[in-house]
């Protein structure tokens, strides 16, 4: 069973990677972090069921990526927010301001 | 017995602690800068007087004390001083004049705001020659002859402020310090061969007195000669001389001090502590010898054409200090030292007057001087006794003193003979041009800046009286029949040189001098009239001698071009070759930089992907490895 759920938590984590890389617009980038994470706690959450030692230890760990995961997005978003009513717009491409 | 010379290591601290305490001060204590220093160096003129006074007991014996300063292995080197004859004489000679200075200062230099650092300078001054003329090996004696001629060099830029002033300063500092150079690698081998390093005097005294081959004699020569260059650059010695006649830019009672009696000696006296060396090798005594007479009868026409007071008497000092080398290199130790001894009283004197003469007349010029005997009557009368005395007219005490030069020249070297007897008619008619022109006559300057001139204070003129009545009487220790002084400074070594043809030449071309200098100068006849006939009879000759012979000039040509030549050669290898692989350093990391700039696009997403494309480098690589072993 371990496979699959790894292979599941693999292509999520790709698939987040992804939106996180390339996309443009900032919230599908948050929403990619978010999809990545939750990868991570799948991987958890199957290690603590199938691994070679099964204990109770990785799906409390999960909870605890899950609470600050949300507080992450609330932060994120906050920031986006932010960052609109500063730049008008929501586009990683126009928040180039570390260059200089 | 020998309380005094036990303690003399106290002589040189006083005018240390004079300095001291001055730079402590800071400017504002005028009148305490006068005192400090002055009573500096009473205290070590009285204490050099009752050790000289100790020295003069029948058969003294030489004392010599020190700590060991540094142990290289085995090898220890020692700093301490020693009291011998010579050195005790040069101590009272260094003291007696320095004091004299510090009280004539007192006035000439009233007006300077800087008086307090000038009388640092010359407590400083004091010290070090006091350092210099007690300290018993070549190192120590090395550290203070430096030190020498750092404070000459800081005295003749005293009034920095004037171009004139700071180039001679610096002129000074470079040309001694080719001296110096020599003086140093001497040292050096000297440290090489002397047989366990070692450097004292007595050392190198008992090594070369009786030469048992420890040394070979081209090696001697190579030393002597190498501190006779040491020589030839502290005494203004042709070729080194052309820093002496600039270095009259500074205060003239500097002038008198260091430039007269007591630094340009130095080189003398350095020969004279090392003589054993120069004894040991024919050869160094022929140069030392020859360089001495030519530097007297060359320095001696110069001097004839100058027209700034300061600068024939700095000639002058040029040309008896070529006088006490030529002693020296005919082997008449007690010749040189006892002409030192004279000279050093009627130059600080000559100095002094012309000193209280430009204080009056403020012009150094002779031409524009002229009646000012009348109007200062103890400056001429004093100037007139150290002009008699340089000249050679007994029974002043210059004439002594150059008679028994003149008597040992007989006796050795005919050629050289000649040649000091030219110069010693140079030198009576250069003083008597200098004393017409500058103090008989009617004034040539204007009306109301003559009308300033009056006699200096007295606080300038009791030390010109003082110094007139020893360069009166200071002959008298060592005269043809009596041979006392030459004696005592050699342990007996010496006797008189008694010479009827040489006490009559010199008479002779005294007189001759002093008469010549009056028919051509003297009488109602104006300088410029004079001069212009001379100049009219041999235009060439003068003008040769004004412009003292272009030595200057080739010195500009050869040597200062040079160096500036090699000098621009190397700040292009320097601009272009080192600078431009440095600028092709800077400009690389710069192009780098550029190319970095380019990856720096402030996208975090770019960074982010750089970030995993290296994660999945490394995890390929580990993998890779993992697969491979």
């Amino acid at each position: 069973m371990l496979p699959s759920y790894l292979t599941l938590a693999a292509i999520l984590f790709c698939i987040g990677l992804y939106g996180a890389l390339a996309k443009r617009n900032a919230i599908i980038v948050l929403l990619s972090l978010e999809l990545m994470l939750n990868a991570v706690n799948l991987n958890l959450v199957a290690f603590s069921k199938y691994g070679v030692v099964p204990a109770l230890t990785g799906q409390i760990f999960s909870i605890f990526t899950i609470t600050v995961a949300a507080a992450e997005a609330a932060v994120g978003v906050a920031i986006l927010i932010a960052l609109f009513r500063a730049r008008g717009t929501v586009d990683v491409h126009a928040f180039d301001r570390m260059r200089r | 017995m020998d309380m005094f010379a036990k303690i003399a290591w106290v002589i040189p601290l006083l005018p240390l602690a004079s300095f001291l305490i001055l730079t402590a001060l800071g400017r504002s204590y005028r009148t305490a800068g006068v005192w400090i220093g002055s009573i500096g160096s009473l205290g070590a003129f009285v204490m050099s007087l009752l050790v000289l006074l100790e020295r003069l007991k029948p058969n003294p014996v030489d004392y010599s004390n020190g700590f060991d300063w540094i142990t290289i292995g085995d090898y220890t080197l020692t700093i301490g001083y020693e009291v011998t004859n010579l050195t005790s004489l040069m101590l009272v000679i260094v003291t007696l004049v320095g004091f004299l200075v510090n009280v004539y200062s007192a006035g000439y230099m009233k007006e300077d705001e800087r008086i307090t650092v000038f009388y640092g300078y010359v407590s400083l001054f004091t010290f070090s020659m006091l350092g210099l003329v007690l300290s018993d090996n070549l190192l120590s004696f090395y550290l203070f002859w430096e030190l020498v001629g750092v404070c000459s060099f800081l005295l003749i830029g005293f009034w920095y402020a004037r171009p004139a002033a700071k180039a001679a300063a610096k002129k000074a500092f470079i040309v001694t310090r080719i001296g110096d150079a020599g003086l140093f690698l001497a040292i050096l081998l000297l440290f090489w061969y002397m047989p366990e390093h070692a450097l004292g005097f007595t050392m190198i005294e008992s090594v070369f007195d009786n030469q048992g081959g420890t040394i070979t004699e081209g090696i001697t020569t190579l030393i002597a000669l190498l501190i006779f260059l040491g020589a030839v650059g502290k005494s203004g010695q042709f070729p080194l001389h052309v820093w002496l006649p600039d270095a009259m830019e500074g205060p003239t009672p500097i002038s008198a001090l260091i430039h007269a009696a007591t630094m340009v000696a130095a080189g003398v006296f350095l020969v004279a502590r090392t003589f054993d060396i120069f004894e040991a090798s024919e050869a160094a005594m022929q140069t030392v010898a020859y360089v001495g007479a030519f530097t007297a009868i060359f320095a001696a026409t110069i001097a004839l054409a100058q027209n700034d007071l300061k600068r024939v008497l700095a000639y002058s000092t040029v040309s008896q200090l070529g006088y006490m080398m030529l002693a020296l290199g005919l082997g008449s130790l007690a010749g040189g030292i006892f002409h030192l001894f004279t000279h050093a009283f009627f130059k600080a004197l000559l100095f002094l007057a012309a000193g209280s003469v430009i204080h009056a007349a403020h012009t150094q010029d002779v031409r524009e001087m002229g009646g000012l005997g009348s109007r200062m009557k103890t400056t001429a009368w004093t100037f007139a006794i150290g002009a008699l005395a340089l000249s050679g007219i007994p029974p002043l005490s210059g004439f002594w003193s150059k008679d028994l030069i003149l008597a040992v020249a007989l006796e050795e070297n005919l050629l050289l003979f000649a040649v000091a007897l030219a110069a010693a008619f140079c030198t009576a008619l250069y003083m008597t041009r200098l004393f017409v022109l500058v103090f008989l006559g009617k004034p040539k300057q204007a009306e109301e800046r003559t009308a300033g001139a009056k006699e200096s204070p007295a606080v300038m003129t009791i030390p010109l009286i003082v110094l007139a009545a020893l360069a009166v009487a200071a002959g008298f220790v060592e005269t043809p029949w009596n041979g006392w002084f030459g004696h005592w400074l050699t342990d007996g070594a010496g006797e008189a040189h008694g010479s009827a043809i040489a006490i009559v030449c010199s008479v002779a071309v005294g007189v001759l001098g002093v008469l010549a200098g009056w028919a051509i100068w003297g009488r109602e006849r104006g300088a410029g009239e004079a001069a212009a006939t001379l100049a009219g009879r041999a235009p060439g000759l003068v003008r040769l001698a004004e412009r003292k012979y272009y030595i200057d000039e080739a010195y500009e040509a050869v040597f200062v071009r040079g160096l500036r030549g090699i000098g621009a050669v190397l700040e292009a290898f320097d601009r272009y070759v080192v600078g431009g692989a440095v600028k092709l350093a800077g400009l690389a990391a710069n192009a780098a930089g550029r190319l970095a700039l380019r990856l720096q696009n402030g996208q975090v997403q770019t960074y982010s992907l750089a970030a995993v494309l290296g994660i999945i480098v490394i995890v390929l690589a580990v993998i890779g490895r993992r697969m491979l072993s």
